[in-house]
C-alpha cells in the first residue's frame, strides 16, 4: 500500500545506443506512470494534508493554523484510549471468529467441493452485490429484541454466559458488542475466505497422500503439512479482516450504542460533528500506527515473510 | 506397527479390481511379489499399473479382491497404518520442510528414534549428506528422486512401492538413477515394486516384469524369459519389437512347419501355443536382430535356417548397428537389426536380400489377435 515503493531497478544498463534502447529502457517507468500519479494524488498528498492538520490549532471560526501543536496527540491518546482498545478488541475477536468460520469453508471449497466449488465460492462473494450500509441494517432485525435469533440464544442458555462476559446485556443482543462483532464478522467473512482458499487449493493433493503413506493421520496430515502450507492464506486472510475492521465505524454505528463506539466513530464524529479537525487527524494517524505496529508484529511471529 | 525390519513377506493381490463407475481400470488380478525381490508393472499409461500400485499403498480402495503382505490380510487398513511406503511419481516432497525434515517425516510420525543418526545415514547411503538443509525447492530433480526415495527407506517398510519415479528425469540421469535404484535395492534388500512405461527400465532393474494391458496382466516373467517368449502380441511388441508373420501349419511334429508367403517356415512345437493342427492360423514371430541378412547373389544353399527372400526398402545407420526394412512376401516391412561389425559393407535400399534365421529364435503366437497390439506409436513415447 506504499507509495514510496520506487520503481523497480531498471534492466541491467545496456550499451548506451541512442533512441530504440533507451525508449525500451524508460518502459517501467511509463508503465508505473498512472498508478503512482493517482496514489501522489489520492494518497500522499491527502497524508501530508492530514498530517499538517494534526499540528494545527484553531477553530472553524478563527481558522486553523500550523503552530506545532503535538499534545493533541497525547490529549487524543488519552481522551479516547477505550475506544482504541475496544477496537482492537472488536476486530481481534472478529478476525479470530472470521478464521474459525472462514478455514473450514475454504479448506472445503479447495479440497471437498467437487464440482459444486464455483458455487460455492460465487456465493462467498454474492453479499457483495447488495450494498455494505443493507447488509448491516439487516442485521438489526436479524438480532432484533424478541426475534427468533434472540429468543434461540436464550433458549439454549448462550445469552446467560454472553451477558456474564459483558458481551450482551439481559435479553438484549442488539445494541451490545456482540452485535458489533457479529456485524464485522459478517461483514470481513469474504475477505478471509477467498485468500485462504488461494492458498489451499495451491497445496498438492498429491502431500496429504505423501504425509498418510509416512504414517500420518488424518488430523496429524492437517498439523504438520495443511496449515504450515496454508500459512500465507491464514497471514493475508487475517490481515484484511483485521485492518479494515479495526478502522469501521459502520457496524458500531448501526449495531452498537454508545458504549460499544469504536476509534473509527469517534474520528467520524470529530470530524463531521464536533468540527475538531486536529483532534480527528491526530486520531487516524494514531489508528495507523498502531495497525502497522500488530501487522509488524503479526508477520513476524507467524514467520511467514518468505512464503508471502 | 510391526518392528520387524526389512523381513517381510510376499506381497499377494487375489482377485484385486478397480472400477470407476462403468470404467474397469483393473480387472480382477492375482499377482504374488516374492519377497526380496524387485518387481516391475510395465505397461502403457492407462494399463492399471498405477491403480494396482495405489491399492497396495492403500491410497486406492479395492473394488473386490484383497491385499495381503506376509500373510497378513491389509485390504481394509489405511494408508498411515501399511509397512509401506511410496515414491511418488512427482515425489510430492514437502515444500516447507527442509531434506532433513522431509526424510525423518515418517519417524517422527511412529517415534522411532535415534531420528537425526538415521536421518544421517539415510542422507550418506543416497549421497545427499551435503544438502541436509536445503529445501526441496533448491534441488535439482534428480537430488529431489533420491530424497523421495530416503524419506521413503528410512521407515524400513516391508515393500516400497515406486510409481514412475524416474519418469521426469532426462535420459541419461534416469540411466543413472537406475543403476542407483538397483543398488540400493540389493542394499537394503526391501521388496520394490516399480511402476514403468519404460520398457528397457523396467528389463534393467526388475527380476520379475509383469506387463499390464488393458487392466490385466498380459504376461508375467524374468525379462530375458518375456522378451524371448512372449505369449501374446501385445508383449512380442511392446517388449522390443517383433516381426510378426501370418502363417498357415502344414505339418507338426517336433518341429512345427507353416507356410507363409509362399514359402515355408520351420519352428519347434514347444513355442507354439497348444495345440497346432494342420490347416490352423499361427503367428510367426522373430526378432529383428535374430535375423542375418545377405545379398540375394551370394546367398548360399539351403542350410536348414528359416529363409525369406526380400528387398531392402530402408536403411537407417545408427553407428554401432543398421536397421533395415524388408518388403517381402512374407510381410511388407520385416525389421532387421544388422551389428556393423564391419564384415560387409552396408546395404543400400532396393538390394535384393536373404533373411535367415534359427528356426530354435522362432516363437508363434495365437492368430487371433490384433497383430498391432503394443506397437508404440510416435505419441506413445514420452
Amino acid at each position: 500500500m506504499s507509495a514510496t515503493g520506487g520503481p523497480p531497478a531498471p534492466p541491467a544498463p545496456a550499451p548506451p545506443v541512442r533512441g530504440r534502447s533507451v525508449r525500451k529502457r524508460l518502459v517501467p517507468y511509463w508503465l508505473l506512470l498512472p498508478g503512482v500519479l493517482w496514489l501522489l494524488v489520492f494518497f500522499a498528498l491527502p497524508m501530508v494534508y492530514q498530517a499538517s492538520t494534526s499540528v494545527q490549532t484553531g477553530s472553524l471560526e478563527e481558522g486553523f493554523r500550523v503552530t506545532w501543536h503535538l499534545a493533541t496527540y497525547k490529549d487524543a491518546l488519552a481522551d479516547y484510549y477505550p475506544q482504541f482498545l475496544r477496537s482492537l478488541l472488536y476486530a481481534g475477536t472478529a478476525t479470530l471468529l472470521c478464521l474459525l468460520l472462514g478455514y473450514p469453508l475454504a479448506y472445503l471449497i479447495a479440497f471437498k467441493a467437487g464440482r459444486w466449488r464455483n458455487l460455492v465460492l460465487v456465493l462467498v462473494i454474492a453479499p457483495f452485490f447488495t450494498s455494505f450500509l443493507i447488509r448491516t441494517l439487516a442485521w438489526k432485525t436479524i438480532l432484533a429484541d424478541g426475534g427468533a435469533v434472540v429468543e434461540a440464544l436464550k433458549a439454549l442458555h448462550v445469552l446467560d454466559v454472553t451477558s456474564g462476559l459483558g458481551w450482551t446485556e439481559g435479553d438484549r443482543v442488539l445494541a451490545t458488542p456482540m452485535a458489533v462483532v457479529c456485524g464485522l464478522t459478517y461483514n470481513f467473512l469474504p475477505f478471509m475466505v477467498l485468500p485462504l482458499y488461494t492458498s489451499l487449493d495451491r497445496i498438492d493433493p498429491r502431500l496429504h497422500e505423501a504425509a498418510g503413506d509416512l504414517y500420518a493421520t488424518a488430523a496429524t496430515t492437517f498439523r504438520t503439512v495443511t496449515l504450515p502450507l496454508s500459512m500465507p492464506g491464514v497471514v493475508a486472510g487475517t490481515l484484511l479482516t483485521f485492518i479494515p475492521a479495526s478502522g469501521d465505524y459502520v457496524n458500531a454505528e448501526l449495531l452498537g450504542s454508545t458504549d460499544t463506539k469504536m476509534v473509527g466513530s469517534v474520528i467520524q464524529s470529530q470530524f463531521l460533528r464536533v468540527l475538531d479537525y486536529p483532534t480527528a487527524a491526530a486520531l487516524s494517524f494514531i489508528l495507523m500506527a498502531v495497525v502497522l505496529l500488530v501487522v509488524t508484529v503479526h508477520i513476524r511471529r507467524s514467520g511467514t515473510e518468505d512464503l508471502l | 506397527m510391526t518392528q520387524q525390519q526389512t523381513t517381510g513377506g510376499d506381497v499377494r493381490l487375489t482377485g484385486i479390481s478397480k472400477t470407476y463407475g462403468s470404467f474397469t481400470a483393473v480387472h480382477p488380478l492375482d499377482l504374488t511379489v516374492p519377497r526380496g525381490s524387485f518387481f516391475a508393472l510395465l505397461g502403457a499409461s492407462g494399463c492399471g499399473k498405477t491403480t494396482t500400485l495405489r491399492m497396495i499403498a492403500g491410497l486406492e480402495e479395492a473394488t473386490t479382491g484383497t491385499v495381503s503382505l506376509g500373510g497378513r490380510d491389509i485390504t481394509a487398513l489405511p494408508p498411515h497404518r501399511r509397512p509401506v511406503n511410496t515414491v511418488f511419481q512427482s515425489y510430492a516432497l514437502f515444500p516447507h520442510l527442509d531434506v532433513t525434515e522431509n526424510v525423518a517425516f515418517g519417524l517422527r510420525r511412529r517415534g522411532v528414534t535415534p531420528v537425526k543418526k538415521r536421518v544421517a545415514e539415510m542422507l550418506d547411503l543416497v549421497q545427499l549428506g551435503d544438502f541436509a538443509r536445503r529445501r526441496p525447492h533448491q534441488l535439482s530433480g534428480g537430488q529431489q528422486q533420491r530424497v523421495a526415495v530416503a524419506r521413503a527407506l528410512i521407515n524400513h517398510p516391508q515393500v516400497l512401492l515406486l510409481d514412475e519415479p524416474l519418469g521426469a528425469l532426462d535420459l541419461s540421469l534416469r540411466r543413472r538413477m537406475q543403476l542407483e535404484l538397483k543398488r540400493i535395492q540389493t542394499e537394503v534388500g526391501i521388496t520394490f515394486v516399480h511402476v514403468t512405461h519404460d520398457q528397457e527400465e523396467a528389463m534393467t532393474m526388475a527380476d520379475t516384469v509383469a506387463v499390464m494391458n488393458g487392466g490385466r496382466v498380459e504376461q508375467l516373467g524374468a525379462p530375458a524369459d518375456l522378451y524371448e517368449n512372449p505369449r501374446t502380441t501385445f508383449v512380442a511388441n511392446f517388449l522390443g519389437t517383433s516381426n510378426l508373420i501370418e502363417a498357415e501349419i502344414v505339418s507338426a511334429g517336433t518341429d512345427v512347419v507353416v507356410s507363409a508367403g509362399g514359402g515355408t517356415l520351420r519352428l519347434p512345437a514347444g513355442r507354439c501355443p497348444a495345440p497346432t493342427p494342420p490347416g490352423g492360423r499361427l503367428l510367426v514371430g522373430i526378432r529383428p536382430e535374430k535375423i542375418s541378412l545377405d545379398p540375394a547373389a551370394d546367398a548360399d544353399p539351403d542350410d536348414g535356417r528359416n529363409r525369406v527372400t526380400g528387398r531392402i526398402t530402408e536403411a537407417g545407420f545408427l553407428g554401432a548397428s543398421t536397421q533395415y526394412l524388408v518388403e517381402s512376401p512374407a510381410g511388407k516391412a520385416l525389421q532387421v537389426y544388422e551389428q556393423n561389425t564391419g564384415h560387409r559393407r552396408s546395404l543400400a535400399p532396393g538390394s535384393e536380400v536373404v533373411l535367415r534365421w534359427d528356426p530354435a529364435h522362432t516363437f508363434a503366437l495365437d492368430a487371433a489377435q490384433d497383430m498391432e497390439a503394443g506397437v508404440q506409436s510416435v505419441q506413445d513415447t514420452p
